[in-house]
């Protein structure tokens, strides 16, 4: 658990460019996915990937569209499940339990790994009951002060409170589309999560906003493991530590952000990043 | 060009034809309405001098003031002693001028006040059908000749006829209200929602949210969406074959006719709310997910409660058809003719539209009004219950 662990912008050491590294000395990962595959009916959608998240960086997942990059980020919390036709094999552990084994609780499981999807999508109702209603529903705040320090404080950490503090009555909707997708963070890590995925959380937003939202992640990574989805490659090369390559389904490559833009090890890899394609 | 915009201002202009058609249509009904059902809410009084000590009625103040007085007065010959009093007054042609709701309207004075029976006391009681229906719009001579009689000596007076919203059926058209009716569709009504919203909004959750799409829900809904289609009073013979003849529960009662129009109800609500469901954006589904809500969290914490305009909206259409329904309930016998009110869902009762449809048939010409007046209360039903609901929609919508 690293949650009150400090770390700052120095990176670790390694150099991890496998697609299924080696564990490191002292450093387990938080997540593991081993040999994921997804199929839609009888349609891969993805082959056979293999990642570690680890506590203290953010993984971003680049990629052209249809590659399978927002597939692979749901099946770490199973999202999947509530896609009748999708069927999810391979391997994926959190903490060295298997995600995908009957014992895992998927209620459990999608609060221990939280998700903030692409559109701002708070619930119609008041800013406070959007970051309150997870913890309720989790019995973390049994009384209302409870309550109320846990939305506080996770409305600070999502950098929001400034903005609404005054306004906790008003509906989730009023604010505007930045806003709105912050409140969708403060309401992921209101459950207090280990692990939080961001699906495109930019892509709806302005570049002001979008700056905001960055910014938050830097906030963010000493909390938690953060595994974010993006089409927008300086996005990725500006927040993340690690980043993997999707195309057609594979993972092409995964490595240190700053090695994959400037000295990717595969072609394709280099087709992306200077524009060929995607 | 040209020709598009031609093409354009055509069709605004068919959709006004057909929207003041409509209008003009609706307009006509009601005034037509209102203006031949007003009368039948007022009636005419005509003032009779009665000389109690004198007359054939045998009565003793004192009973009157005991608990069963009604009993003693209907046990009495107070329809002679009327038509006595009112040739005394009027002339040979006026003893049938008074009817029930006179003999009724007598009763109640004397039991409010039973030193009238000590003195001869002039009494303003409703006249009978024949010479009210005289008044109010003519009718053969002598009836005429009577109206005339009485006005010339200031003994007739129009008034609200309070009795037609608080009395029952009777034989008498002069006599007759609509409470019972009100009350049977009160009840019929409550069976009915009681049974078809949880049933049906509950269904539709299930279809919806739960279940597997399959060759088996397929066929649930295709049936569904038949059932919606079916006609009235197939529901009926239903209502007729199952709750009448193989439950035996009880003929004419507000609990059957209630339990057949749920049937009736039940397809409109399940689709309505289905539909309602089914606009839900995934993304707040995928949001309660996301924050680990169990699938049951996600549907009664955030898919119904932003469903609910929509399925309450089904929910009144559905209701509105249930309480305008006639056919079905005539197969279960809510035909009959009931003067006293139900105390209880399987009280034998009436009920508003079937009151309107029995009144309608009748010869008897003051039942012409009566009519009219008992589908201007059965507007106003609905009215209430569709403001009310729109009302509770509009509460659930401005919470969001």
């Amino acid at each position: 658990m690293s949650t009150n662990q400090i770390i700052g912008d120095v990176e670790p050491p390694e150099v991890q460019r496998d697609s299924a590294p080696e564990p490191q000395a002292g450093r387990t990962p938080k997540m593991r996915a081993r040999d994921v595959s997804v199929f839609y009916s009888d349609k891969q959608a993805l082959k056979d990937v293999s990642i570690d998240i680890h506590d203290d960086r953010v993984t971003a997942f680049i990629g052209p569209s249809g590659c399978g990059k927002s597939t692979f980020l749901r099946t770490l919390n199973r999202m999947n499940d509530t896609i009748p036709t999708a069927r999810v094999t391979g391997h994926i552990e959190l903490d060295g339990e298997d995600i995908n084994s009957p014992d895992m609780d998927v209620v459990q499981l999608r609060a221990r790994v939280g998700m903030v999807f692409q559109k701002p999508n708070p619930f119609p109702k008041s800013i406070f009951e959007n970051v309150a209603y997870g913890p309720r529903i989790h019995g973390l705040g049994n009384t209302k002060a409870e309550l109320e320090e846990i939305v506080e404080k996770s409305l600070k950490r999502a950098g929001l409170w400034d903005e609404v503090k005054d306004r906790l009555t008003e509906s989730g909707i009023s604010l505007s589309g930045g806003q709105q997708q912050r409140l969708c963070i403060a309401r992921a890590i209101a459950v207090d999560p280990e692990v939080i995925l961001m699906d495109e959380t930019c892509s709806a937003l302005d570049p002001i906003a979008t700056a905001k939202i960055e910014e938050l992640i830097h906030e963010l990574r000493g909390r938690y493991a953060i595994a974010i989805v993006t089409h927008n490659m300086q996005q990725a090369a500006r927040v993340s530590q690690r980043t993997a390559f999707f195309h057609l389904g594979e993972m092409i490559e995964y490595g240190k952000t700053s090695e994959i833009f400037t000295n990717p090890t595969q072609k394709r890899t280099q087709d992306y990043i200077t524009g060929r394609y995607g | 060009m040209r020709r598009r915009y031609a093409a354009e201002r055509r069709f605004r202009l068919a959709g006004l034809f057909a929207v003041s058609l409509s209008a003009l249509f609706l307009a006509f009904l009601l005034t037509n309405m209102a203006w031949k059902g007003l009368s039948g809410f007022t009636h005419y009084e005509a003032a009779v001098p009665i000389d109690f000590p004198r007359s054939d009625l045998v009565l003793d103040p004192a009973a009157l003031k005991g608990p069963d007085a009604s009993e003693i007065i209907a046990g009495a010959d107070v329809e002679g002693a009327l038509s006595k009093a009112a040739s005394a007054a009027f002339g040979p042609g006026a003893e049938e001028m008074f009817g029930a709701a006179a003999e009724r309207s007598l009763g109640r004075q004397l039991i409010r006040d039973p030193e009238l029976l000590s003195r001869r006391a002039v009494l303003w009681l409703p006249v009978g059908s024949k010479i009210d229906v005289a008044a109010k719009q003519g009718s053969d001579a002598a009836a005429e000749s009577l109206v005339q009689q009485l006005q010339s000596k200031n003994a007739l007076r129009r008034t609200v006829n309070t009795d037609f919203l608080t009395e029952s059926d009777a034989t008498d058209p002069s006599a007759v209200g609509i409470w019972g009716a009100l009350k049977g569709t009160f009840l019929t009504i409550m069976v009915t929602m009681a049974l078809a919203f949880p049933i049906g909004v509950l269904a539709a959750v299930y279809l919806e949210e739960f279940a597997r799409r399959n060759r088996w829900t397929d066929a649930i809904e295709v049936s569904i969406n038949n059932l919606a289609a079916v006609p009235s009073i197939i529901f009926g013979l239903l209502g007729l074959a199952v709750f009448l003849n193989f439950m035996h529960l009880p003929r004419s009662a507000p609990l059957v006719g209630g339990l057949t129009l749920a049937l009736m109800t039940m397809p409109v609500i399940v689709i309505a709310s289905r539909n309602a469901i089914m606009s839900v954006p995934p993304s707040i589904r995928d949001a309660a997910l996301g924050v680990g809500a169990s699938k049951m969290q996600v549907v009664f914490h955030h898919v119904l409660p932003l469903a609910l305009p929509g399925i309450l909206t089904g929910t009144i259409i559905g209701m509105a058809r249930a309480l305008g329904e006639t056919a079905p309930l005539l197969m279960i016998g809510m035909r009959a003719f009931i003067a006293a009110p139900a105390q209880g869902i399987t009280d034998p009762s009436s009920v508003l539209p079937v009151q309107i449809f029995l009144w309608s048939d009748e010869v008897d010409r003051g039942f012409v009004e009566k009519t009219s007046a008992a589908i201007i209360v059965l507007l106003l039903f609905m009215l209430l219950m569709n403001g009310l609901a729109i009302y509770l929609r509009n509460r659930f919508e401005q919470r969001w």
